[in-house]
């Protein structure tokens, strides 16, 4: 990989870091009013007010506070989260591997599905199979990730009860973190029972999160591998007497391979964003669910904190896939 | 974001190349039948919402958010309710088809009213970008690309508790979380088109860019922005439920099949339908914005032709 290539990634991923400043900034802060008179409880007093315009850094001149903002950013201080009173980032930082096992397990599922699905429904293609596949993916692709997590809960969940729909581990269970992923805390505890209650609450809204995901990946895993069964080569190798299965198979893993990274890196964004509506509907104790109370008590430091780590997740997670397809696709890193 | 955001691609697939052989087996005419039938049910869904929006006030059986406390919660016909309540009531005795007709309104306004606002602003970004490429196609482009890495949902949610609640508020979030997508799709098709001869002889006769834009490029565009819009529809309808699902849509007096799924929730366990019929309704409006995008763009993009026969 060319120095040039990844120092020019760099900069991009430092470029959308610094516009996500400026936005978070303009939104909290130019956009309407004054934001201490926001943050401000019912009834305080002027002094009150002038208190929280200090403590927030919202005096003086406006590329001044920017100034500030940036370099407390910089260094993970958005201030004390009005609502809980701790510091914004560490309330931030210990939820922050609950949304991401359950962002990883949702990106599993949809682009193992996706291309599971996909493969199955070209090796079947011209039965029923198919045209249920291709139904199925326009469902997943239209309906919203937070409708898909209340049907499983009405489903799975009130219906059939199979399977958990609230928490990330049964009470029981309950211990204390060493990484803050369960599933790994779990297997290093050599706790099988607790594994799989982790796993079982995993499920649904993992689910929920991945099937829009997973349809994305079916859809692009299917289109190229119909162009793939009619190419010449493919057509020689049937002729040699491989099996349908094979050909799909090595064909699916070998060259959906790149388009898939591509798409996962630009659609990771849905995927984290899902995250505030699903750990909401599924009480999920991750960031997403302290988003929407963090708005409603207008917990501005919060608020603050929780928009820059999301941004931060995203745009590492296109800068890394930027690098996996450079790569593996040559003709990018020397262009 | 469909959310997910849905977030369903609206870039066509490439085409497929020569794909002889097996995939054309199929006649013509299933393929027509097919294509048909995406761009048919598209139709008829958007059809019946949009009359259930506009006669709504003369369709209900009874005032949307008159409640009656002594009919709270009854079941639809089929399960044993009344007539008078033909798909039973809420927790606050409201009949529910008459919330669910009105509701339609609020889908339609902000389906409309967002797909608009965002085609106005993103399309001329794409075609200044695309066309002139260069320094102001990096900076419109990274413009863009910032602006994506926040995440969808949790830009209008932000927005949302910023602005407060209100009809024209979530039409106005949606449009600044949504821009991009417009951008970004005209851009890319505009990269292609200024290379074509039609564009390169405009230049040769010495129209400026501008008006190469307006009058060579943009009526190329049209059947792209037709397909991008109904696809955009999808997702704003889908946003809008969301946002009023977590209480930051529309004001609480207007009724909207987020609000009513949130209501719905609070008492699932005693009547399913409370929650069960506002999401049908908004599932079926969705899945219809989206065979009406994909069946036109099957139609209108002839590089998909072929496609759509297998």
């Amino acid at each position: 990989m060319s120095v040039r290539y990844l120092l020019g990634r760099v900069g991009l991923a430092l470029l959308s870091l610094w516009g996500v400043t400026v936005l978070a900034f303009v939104v909290l802060r130019v956009i309407p009013g004054d934001p201490a008179l926001l943050m401000a409880p019912v009834g305080a007093s002027q002094a009150d007010i002038a208190e929280i315009r200090a403590q927030f850094g919202l005096s003086g001149p406006i590329w001044l506070q920017y100034v500030a903002w940036v370099w407390g950013t910089v260094r993970g201080r958005f201030g004390k989260s009005l609502w809980l009173q701790q510091d914004a980032i560490r309330v931030i930082l210990e939820r922050l591997p609950a949304t991401l096992e359950l962002a990883l397990a949702a990106l599993v599922l949809a682009v193992a599905g996706g291309i599971l699905v996909g493969v199955l429904s070209v090796l079947w293609r011209r039965t029923w199979f198919e045209s249920a596949t291709l139904g199925v993916g326009t469902l997943g692709l239209s309906i919203p990730n937070f409708i898909w997590g209340l049907l499983f809960i009405v489903f799975f969940g009130a219906l059939l009860r199979w399977l958990p729909i609230s928490g990330r581990i049964a009470p029981d269970f309950e211990m204390a973190p060493l990484t803050g992923f369960l599933l790994v805390d779990t297997l290093l505890r050599r706790d099988p029972g607790a594994f799989a209650s982790v796993t079982a609450h995993l499920i649904l809204p993992a689910a929920a999160l991945a099937l829009p995901l997973l349809a994305v990946v079916f859809r692009a895993v299917r289109s190229d591998l119909l162009t793939a069964v009619n190419e010449e080569y493919v057509v020689m190798e049937r002729m040699k007497g491989l099996g349908e299965l094979r050909i799909i198979f090595w064909r699916a893993l070998k060259n959906a391979l790149i388009p898939t990274t591509t798409l996962v890196g630009v659609q990771f964004g849905f995927l984290i964003g899902g995250t505030v509506l699903i750990e909401a509907i599924f009480s999920w104790p991750g960031i997403g669910q302290l988003t929407l109370a963090a708005f409603q008590y207008r917990d501005f430091p919060l608020i603050q904190g929780i928009v820059v780590v999301y941004a931060v997740t995203v745009i590492l997670t296109n800068f890394l896939v930027d690098l996996g397809y450079a790569f593996l696709n040559p003709k990018v890193r020397y262009a | 974001m469909n959310t997910s955001e849905g977030g369903s691609a609206p870039l066509p697939t490439p085409p497929p190349e020569g794909c002889a052989g097996k995939a054309s087996a199929r006649t013509d005419a299933s393929l027509l039948k097919r294509r048909n039938a995406k761009l048919v049910g598209g139709v008829v869904i958007g059809l019946v919402l949009c009359l259930a929006a506009v006669l709504a006030p003369w369709l209900t059986p009874h005032d949307p958010n008159r409640q009656d406390l002594s009919a709270i919660r009854q079941p639809p016909v089929w399960m044993g309710g009344a007539w008078d309540h033909p798909l039973g009531t809420d927790s606050l005795g409201r009949d529910l088809l008459s919330r669910l007709l009105w509701s339609s309104r609020v889908a339609v306004m902000v389906a409309v009213g967002a797909t608009l606002c965002a085609a106005v602003i993103g399309t001329p970004v794409g075609l200044v970008s695309g066309y002139f490429r260069g320094r102001v196609d990096t900076v419109l482009m990274r413009v863009v690309d910032v602006w994506m890495s926040i995440p969808a949902v949790l830009l209008a949610i932000a927005l949302m508790a910023v602005l407060g609640v209100g009809l024209l508020k979530v039409i106005l979030a949606i449009v600044l979380v949504d821009w991009t997508r417009f951008a970004r799709v005209i851009r890319g098709e505009v990269l292609a088109l200024r290379e074509r001869e039609f564009v390169e002889a405009s230049r040769a006769i010495g129209l400026g860019p501008f008006r190469i834009m307006a009058e060579e490029l943009l009526p190329n565009l049209v059947p792209l922005l037709i397909v991008l819009a109904s696809l955009e529809m999808a997702i704003a309808v889908g946003v809008e439920a969301l946002l009023s699902f977590v209480g930051l849509g529309v004001e609480a007096a207007v009724p909207s099949w987020g609000s009513m799924i949130a209501e719905g929730r609070g008492y699932l366990l005693v009547g399913w339908w409370g929650m069960t019929l506002p999401m049908l309704a908004l599932v079926v409006t969705v899945v219809g914005f989206n065979l009406l995008g994909e069946g036109l763009r099957e139609r209108l993009d002839p590089r998909l032709r072929t496609e759509a026969a297998r």
